[in-house]
C-alpha cells in the first residue's frame, strides 16, 4: 500500500507550507482550532482544493497527474455537510460510491450496506433515516468504492456517543483491512483514544505530529488552543478536563 | 444508459393514444372518411403541429429535469436562466428590424439569441464551474434580456410590429408547418442527448459539489454539457413557438414520484411527460370554444402558476 503525502502545500490564507505523511492501515486524526486549515488540508489530500504551492503525492505520483476517475477509485472523500439533495433509496445512495468504476456492483454495495448494519434499511428513502443512520449510509457510500484512502471531515460531529463509537468501530475495521483512514476531529478525547497518529494544525501550519499522547500533550493544547487543560484516566479511555 | 422503466412505457403508451386523437381534434373535428381534404389537412397542418408540440414539450421537460438536478432545487425552471429570454430577445430583434417576414429569419435570430445566452453563461460561470455563480449569472442574463425585450417593445417602429412582438412572446403553435419541425426536432433531440450525458454527474451532485468532484465528476465538463443541452432544447423551442413557460418546472415534479428520484432517471420520463403535456394543452386550446384561440403559453401559465403556488404551500408544510 502506498503512502499519501502532502509536500509543502500552501493555500493562500488557509495553509502555509504544510508537509505531512499519512500511513495506510492506520487512523490519522487532524486536529486544531477553528480556522486552522483542517478541512482545507483534507480537501487537498483528495485533490479538491486548488493549491498555490506544493503538491500531494500518492506513492510517487502527484495527485494532479492522476485522472479524476482514477483518483476517485483510490481516494474516498466524505464531506462534512452530509448533503443528500433528493429522497433516494439508501441502496441508490450507497451505489453512488461505485460511480468511479462505472458499475453498480450489487455485491459490493450489499457488502458496504452490511458492514454498516444497513441491510434492513436498503430500500427505505433516506428521508426516513435518523441522523445516526444517515451518517452510516453516507460512510457506506464511500466504502462501496473500496478506496485505498478514506478521508472524512468531522464524520462524528452530529452523532451521539453511542453512534460515535459504532462509526469508529467501522473505521477501525477499515484500517485493519489496510485502508488509510484520515479524519478531521474536533473532539480531542476521541482523537486521543482512537487515532494511531495525530496531526495538529495551528494557523495554517503543522504544530505537532506523532502518537496521540505526544501530539495532544497538555503543553501543545496550551500552545495551539490557548487552553489550560489536563488529561485524566487510563490510555485508551482518557478524558480532557479544563483547569 | 437508462433502462426502459415502467413510467417510460406508460408515457409512450399515452403518447401513442393521444397523438392520433390530437390529429382529429380542433375547431373543426376531422372524420377521415368524410371531411373533404382530410388527408391534406392532416398531413400539412395537424401532423406538423402535433409533432412540434411533442418536440417542444420533450425539450422543456428534459431541460427542467436536468436543471433541477443540477441546482439541487425542485423549484428551478429552465426558462429562468437566461437562455430562453435571450432566444426571445433574438426573435424580438427580428420583428423590430422587420426580418420576421422571412420565415427562416425569425427562428434563426432566436437561435442566435439562445447561442449568445449560452456563450455568456459559459463565459461567466464556466471558469470555475461553480453552481452559485451559474445561478446568479443566469438570472442576470435573463433580467437583462427581459429588459431589452421591454425596451424593444416600447420603442417598436410601428404599432403593427409591437402587436406582432407581444403576440409572438405569448407562445403558440398556431399555423406552424413542417419547416418549424425540421428546425426544432434535430436540435431538440441533440439537446436531450447532451442532457442524458449529464445524468451520472447529476446523480453525484445529490451528495453536494465536493462529494461529486471526489467521485470523479469534472464540474466544468458537466456544466458545459448542461448549458449545451438546455440551450439546444429551450433555444430551439423558443425559436419556433415563443415562450412556453412552466412545463420545465411542473413536469419533473409530476414524474419524480414514479421514479427512484435519481436525477439521471428523471430526464427521459420528463421528456416524454413534457411532450404529452404540451400536446394535450395544445389540443385543449384548439378545442376551447373561444372567439380567438387561447395562446398556448398563456394556457400553460394558467395551469402552471397555481401549481407552483400549491407546490410552495406543500413545501412550506414540509418545512414547518
Amino acid at each position: 500500500m502506498m503512502q499519501l503525502a502532502a509536500r509543502d502545500i500552501t493555500v493562500e490564507g488557509r495553509l502555509n507550507g504544510v508537509s505531512a505523511t499519512f500511513q495506510p492501515g492506520t487512523i490519522t486524526a487532524i486536529c486544531g482550532p477553528n480556522g486552522a486549515g483542517k478541512s482545507t488540508l483534507l480537501s487537498a489530500l483528495a485533490n479538491l482544493a486548488a493549491l498555490d504551492a506544493g503538491q500531494v503525492l500518492l506513492g510517487d505520483t502527484a495527485l494532479t497527474a492522476i485522472a479524476p476517475q482514477m483518483r476517485a477509485q483510490r481516494i474516498g472523500f466524505l464531506p462534512q455537510d452530509g448533503q443528500i439533495a433528493w429522497d433516494v433509496a439508501v441502496r441508490s445512495l450507497v451505489a453512488l460510491g461505485r460511480m468511479p468504476f462505472r458499475d453498480e456492483a450489487p455485491d459490493k454495495v450489499a457488502r458496504a450496506l452490511a458492514a454498516l448494519d444497513l441491510t434492513a434499511f436498503a430500500d427505505r428513502p433516506v428521508s426516513t433515516l435518523s441522523g445516526g443512520e444517515k451518517a452510516r449510509a453516507l460512510l457506506a457510500r464511500v466504502l462501496a468504492g473500496e478506496p485505498e484512502w478514506l478521508l472524512a471531515d468531522e464524520p462524528l460531529a452530529a452523532l451521539d456517543i453511542g453512534h460515535q463509537l459504532t462509526l469508529l468501530r467501522h473505521l477501525r475495521a477499515e484500517a485493519a483491512r489496510g485502508t488509510g483512514v484520515v479524519l478531521v476531529l474536533h473532539d480531542l478525547a476521541l482523537a486521543m483514544n482512537h487515532a494511531d497518529h495525530v496531526m495538529v494544525l495551528g494557523e495554517g501550519r503543522l504544530a505537532a505530529s506523532g502518537a496521540p499522547a505526544h501530539a495532544l500533550s497538555e503543553a501543545i493544547i496550551a500552545k495551539v488552543w490557548g487552553v489550560s487543560a489536563k488529561w485524566i484516566g487510563e490510555a485508551g479511555g482518557r478524558a480532557l478536563i479544563m483547569e | 444508459m437508462p433502462r426502459i422503466s415502467f413510467p417510460v412505457l406508460v408515457l409512450l403508451g399515452l403518447i401513442a393514444v393521444t397523438l392520433p386523437l390530437s390529429l382529429l381534434a380542433g375547431r373543426v373535428w376531422i372524420d377521415p372518411a368524410h371531411t373533404p381534404n382530410a388527408a391534406v389537412i392532416l398531413a400539412d397542418l395537424r401532423l406538423p403541429r402535433s409533432l412540434l408540440a411533442l418536440v417542444i414539450g420533450a425539450g422543456l421537460g428534459a431541460a427542467g429535469a436536468a436543471m433541477q438536478g443540477y441546482l439541487r432545487n425542485p423549484l428551478a425552471d429552465p426558462g429562468l436562466f437566461g437562455i430562453a429570454p435571450m432566444a426571445a430577445l433574438g426573435a424580438v430583434a427580428s420583428f423590430w428590424f422587420g426580418y420576421a417576414a422571412s420565415a427562416w429569419l425569425l427562428p434563426l435570430f432566436a437561435l442566435v439569441g439562445a447561442g449568445m445566452g449560452m456563450a455568456l453563461l459559459a463565459l461567466i460561470a464556466g471558469r470555475t464551474g461553480g453552481i452559485a455563480l451559474f445561478t446568479l449569472a443566469g438570472l442576470m442574463i435573463a433580467s437583462l434580456a427581459g429588459t431589452l425585450t421591454s425596451l424593444a417593445i416600447s420603442m417598436a417602429p410601428n404599432a403593427f410590429a409591437m402587436s406582432e412582438i407581444v403576440t409572438w412572446l405569448m407562445g403558440a403553435l398556431t399555423d406552424r408547418s413542417w419547416r418549424e419541425v425540421w428546425i426544432a426536432a434535430p436540435l431538440t433531440i441533440a439537446g436531450i442527448g447532451c442532457l442524458m450525458l449529464t445524468g451520472r454527474g447529476l446523480d453525484a451532485l445529490t451528495l453536494g459539489s465536493a462529494a461529486a468532484r471526489s467521485l470523479g465528476v469534472r464540474d466544468k465538463v458537466l456544466q458545459a454539457w448542461l448549458i449545451t443541452g438546455v440551450g439546444l432544447t429551450v433555444g430551439s423551442g423558443v425559436a419556433v413557438a415563443g415562450i412556453v413557460g412552466f412545463v420545465g418546472l411542473i413536469v419533473p415534479h409530476l414524474v419524480r414520484p414514479f421514479t427512484d428520484r435519481r436525477p439521471s432517471q428523471l430526464i427521459v420520463p420528463s421528456a416524454l411527460a413534457g411532450a404529452l403535456l404540451v400536446l394535450v394543452a395544445d389540443c385543449t386550446v384548439r378545442i376551447l370554444p373561444l372567439v380567438t384561440e387561447l395562446r398556448l403559453g398563456i394556457a400553460l401559465s394558467l395551469i402552471g402558476a397555481p401549481f407552483f403556488l400549491w407546490l410552495l404551500l406543500r413545501m412550506r408544510r414540509g418545512l414547518a
